[in-house]
């Protein structure tokens, strides 16, 4: 697991629905979140727990990330999500109202007992926290270095509008500088920023301009939920064509460059230097992912 | 008991007739002529009018152990073959079969009529309670299963001998011509009672819409039609909708429908001149959907759509995606609108959609045709006719013979149904042979045919889930666990005949 796996679609699956469980494997998203949070009313908690448990028993053969979303720390479950699904091996875990760096570094402390425990090497489990009031915006620069377990920082807009005592639109105006403040933390820490869910269903085309909105912001992914979303997601994300044959310019100009005994070369009159190389390869990811390359790229031999 | 190249045990003999065993898709050619109707005179002056079917039955000279035939245009909304049926009873006639081209649901009170003894046999393949009272042993009635261009063969070889056709004719004039264009009962394409029409022994047309002679435009001419008999309905064209006209938004569907379109987009058919079939219901019409993107993005003109015809095929030949459409049957009333007014959307006969004894159906210049399935198995045979339970439940429609037909069949199927696994072993009954289809698509991957590795290849390459049939049955299986196999009889109730006569599989009674 590191960070620099795609992670374009992150899609949430209930994890009180055994039907939408089992459909886990078929749906193409970079990872999923199967949620024992909101999506699970309180009388299911337990239920939902176990039944996550028996799933992540029966699939130990994964083609995609899977975290889980636990609930908060503070409530009566948290611990107990912790303690059912660790065990059973998912990926991570996605922390919701991550809302300062203390409880980050909670969790932290906490996986790595369950890994000691379970016998893993310690920072196995890896943390998406999701920033969602207003005081996680704020101390959104200290919570994306709280661990070195976290893959990115996730925004989860409907808390955060909540907090703010305002109404989500369509066109996000009123989510722009927590977006903002979010990805540049993000950045600054070189972990990935994910983007909030957009709820209505069954407007694709606003969806995708919010998908370009934050795609254009710097976000690297976005969580989702309904895989219907999952397609939009990708080709928003995908690279152009001339953009992955400038990458594979620049690749193979900065081996060439390699072989010469330097870092830096110059390409059709620009610079190319391990910035501009880190772009490309990230760009060359993304095609593989996509299916636009036959090959990946061989992240070993371009970075040296 | 014979068996046939499918490894299917055969009764010997069926209705009285030897059973042919099936020996592959294209193994059996025919000899002889194609099957005439009786000469007949009518003179200037002559009244084809009658006043009703009772008086038609008559005239028309049917006798006990006689066959009539209805086709199926007004699918779960059709009054007529009820209305016949009734009639018959009223005039005291038994030991009928029943040619139809279809039986539906609406045709329940059939099962009255075979426990009466009116109905003794039925030469097609049904939908719903008939055949599932048959597979259970509660009711005693030979069923022959055919395709759509089987079904068309049967007549033109003279095998299924129609003593009288009845043919609803929603716009019709006194002296037999007709259309199905016009009136309350407009339902479009007269495809499978083309047939009948020419082979019958005596053809009758009934209408709830009278009009001035002659009826234009003709579909069915004046000169095969013996009688007109006026009714009160025909039914209800509201009904033509089989399953659904709306694309599903069920992810999963979504899904298998992505998957298909990738594997058309791979297989290097969409180019111009690309043909195309694809049923109703909601996976086939998010194909559509994808296939019309796809067409749209790599600007291709397609040459035909072909089938039963949705609204989605007729905004795609509106579009100029599509020169033409050949339909045998309209599947919604948007379909039956443009037939009304496109010139570009071709009636077509059941003989000229899929009999494998003419000069060439249609079917034969398929590109592409997507069909569903109840199960299919690691031999890629398909199970379109019963369901997992034994019973039989549904005709085969265009199933084999477009499978057949088309260089490349993709069967459609979500992975499980309720809780069961629809890539099994074997399948409960063969509808369509393995050697005819070339792809099963799941939302779990997709499958291709051994016969085809360049395209398995090729959707490797484009990252699409390609799996071993056998890959895929175990994956699902996990989920599902193997169910325990269903118990049946020896007892044969039904045959499914393939396309070209044979035998292809028996339909057994199945235990209470």
């Amino acid at each position: 697991m590191t960070a620099a796996r795609l992670r374009r679609s992150l899609l949430y699956v209930p994890g009180n629905m055994p039907s939408m469980l089992q459909n886990i494997p078929v749906f193409r998203a970079d990872s999923i979140i199967i949620d024992l949070e909101d999506a699970v009313p309180v009388t299911e908690k337990d239920a939902a727990r176990r039944l996550v448990r028996r799933f992540l028993d029966r699939h130990p053969q994964r083609d995609k990330e899977i975290l889980v979303r636990i609930n908060a720390l503070d409530t009566a479950w948290g611990h107990d999500d912790l303690r059912e699904v660790l065990p059973a091996l998912p990926d991570g875990i996605r922390l919701p109202k991550a809302d300062s760096p203390e409880i980050v570094e909670r969790l932290d402390t906490l996986l790595t007992e369950h890994e000691e425990g379970l016998g893993i090497p310690v920072g196995r489990f890896c943390v998406l926290p999701s920033i969602e009031s207003a005081a996680g915006v704020i101390a959104s620069i200290d919570i994306a270095r709280a661990s070195s377990r976290l893959i990115g920082l996730a925004f989860g807009a409907e808390d955060y509008t909540a907090s703010m005592e305002i109404e989500r639109s369509k066109t996000g105006e009123e989510l722009l500088n927590a977006r903002a403040r979010i990805v540049w933390a993000a950045k600054a820490a070189g972990i990935q920023a994910i983007d909030t869910i957009y709820a209505d269903v069954a407007d694709m085309e606003g969806f995708r301009r919010e998908t370009e909105l934050v795609k254009a912001l710097g976000y690297t992914g976005k969580s989702l939920v309904n895989p219907r979303q999952i397609e939009i997601v990708h080709e928003v994300f995908a690279p152009k064509e001339e953009e992955v044959a400038w990458a594979l310019q620049v690749v193979d100009a900065i081996q060439r460059a390699r072989a010469m005994g330097t870092g830096v070369i110059a390409l059709r009159g620009k610079m190319v230097d391990a910035p501009v190389v880190k772009r490309a390869l990230r760009t060359l990811r993304t095609a593989h992912a996509q299916g636009l390359l036959d090959t990946a790229p061989d992240e070993e031999a371009i970075l040296g | 008991m014979a068996r046939n190249s499918l490894g299917r045990e055969l009764p010997d003999a069926w209705n009285g007739r030897p059973v042919l065993p099936y020996a592959g898709p294209f193994a059996r050619r025919p000899t002889g002529d194609r099957a005439s109707s009786p000469l007949r005179r009518v003179d200037p002056g002559d009244e084809k009018l009658l006043r009703d079917l009772q008086e038609a039955v008559e005239a028309s000279g049917l006798r006990d152990g006689g066959t009539i035939s209805t086709h199926h245009h007004l699918r779960n909304g059709d009054d007529l073959l009820n209305h016949v049926v009734r009639v018959l009873d009223l005039v005291g006639l038994k030991d009928i079969t029943i040619a139809s081209s279809s039986i539906h649901p609406v045709h329940a009170e059939l099962a009255d009529a075979i426990r009466s003894g009116v109905v003794s046999r039925i030469e097609c393949g049904v939908n719903g309670l008939v055949g599932e009272l048959v597979t259970k042993g509660e009711l005693r009635c030979p069923i022959t299963v055919r395709s759509h261009g089987g079904r068309a063969r049967s007549l033109l070889t003279g095998e299924v001998p129609v003593d009288v056709a009845f043919i609803a004719a929603p716009c019709c004039d006194v002296y037999g011509n007709m259309n199905g264009l016009h009136g309350p009962s407009a339902f479009g394409s007269l495809g499978y009672a083309f047939t009948d029409a020419q082979v019958a022994r005596t053809v009758v047309a009934v209408t709830d819409n009278l009009v001035p002679y002659p009826a234009t435009p003709v579909s069915i001419p004046q000169h095969l039609v013996d009688f007109v008999v006026p009714v009160q309905r025909l039914g209800d064209p509201g009904k033509i909708v089989s399953t659904t006209t709306r694309v599903t938004t069920d992810p999963v569907g979504l899904q298998i429908a992505r998957y298909a379109a990738q594997v058309i987009e791979a297989s290097g058919l969409l180019v111009d001149g690309f043909s195309f079939q694809t049923g109703s219901g909601g996976i086939s019409l998010a194909v559509a959907e994808n296939v019309r993107n796809l067409m749209r993005r790599g600007k291709v003109q397609g040459s035909f759509g072909c089938g039963g015809i949705t609204g989605a095929f007729v905004d795609m030949l509106e579009e100029g995606l599509f020169r033409s459409l050949f339909d045998v049957q309209c599947f919604d009333l948007r379909a039956v609108e443009s037939i009304r007014k496109n010139a570009a959307h071709l009636e077509m006969s059941a003989d000229l959609y899929a009999n494998p004894f003419n000069a060439g159906p249609v079917v034969n210049r398929l590109d592409c045709v997507i069909l569903g399935a109840t199960e299919v198995d690691v031999n890629f045979n398909v199970n379109a006719n019963t369901e997992s339970n034994g019973l039989l439940l549904h005709n085969t429609g265009g199933h084999s013979d477009t499978a057949a037909g088309a260089k490349l069949a993709i069967i459609v199927a979500p992975s499980m149904r309720g809780r069961l696994p629809i890539v099994r072993d074997e399948v409960t009954t063969i509808t369509t042979p393995g050697e005819t289809v070339d792809v099963i698509v799941t939302e779990r991957g997709i499958a291709v045919n051994e016969r085809h590795p360049e395209l398995a290849a090729e959707l490797r390459r484009r990252k699409a889930p390609v799996k071993d049939v056998r890959e895929l049955q175990r994956e699902i299986t996990a989920v599902t666990g193997t169910p325990r196999a269903i118990r049946r009889t020896d007892e044969v109730v039904a045959l499914i005949e393939y396309r070209d006569g044979t035998i292809i599989d028996a339909v057994r009674r199945v235990e209470s």
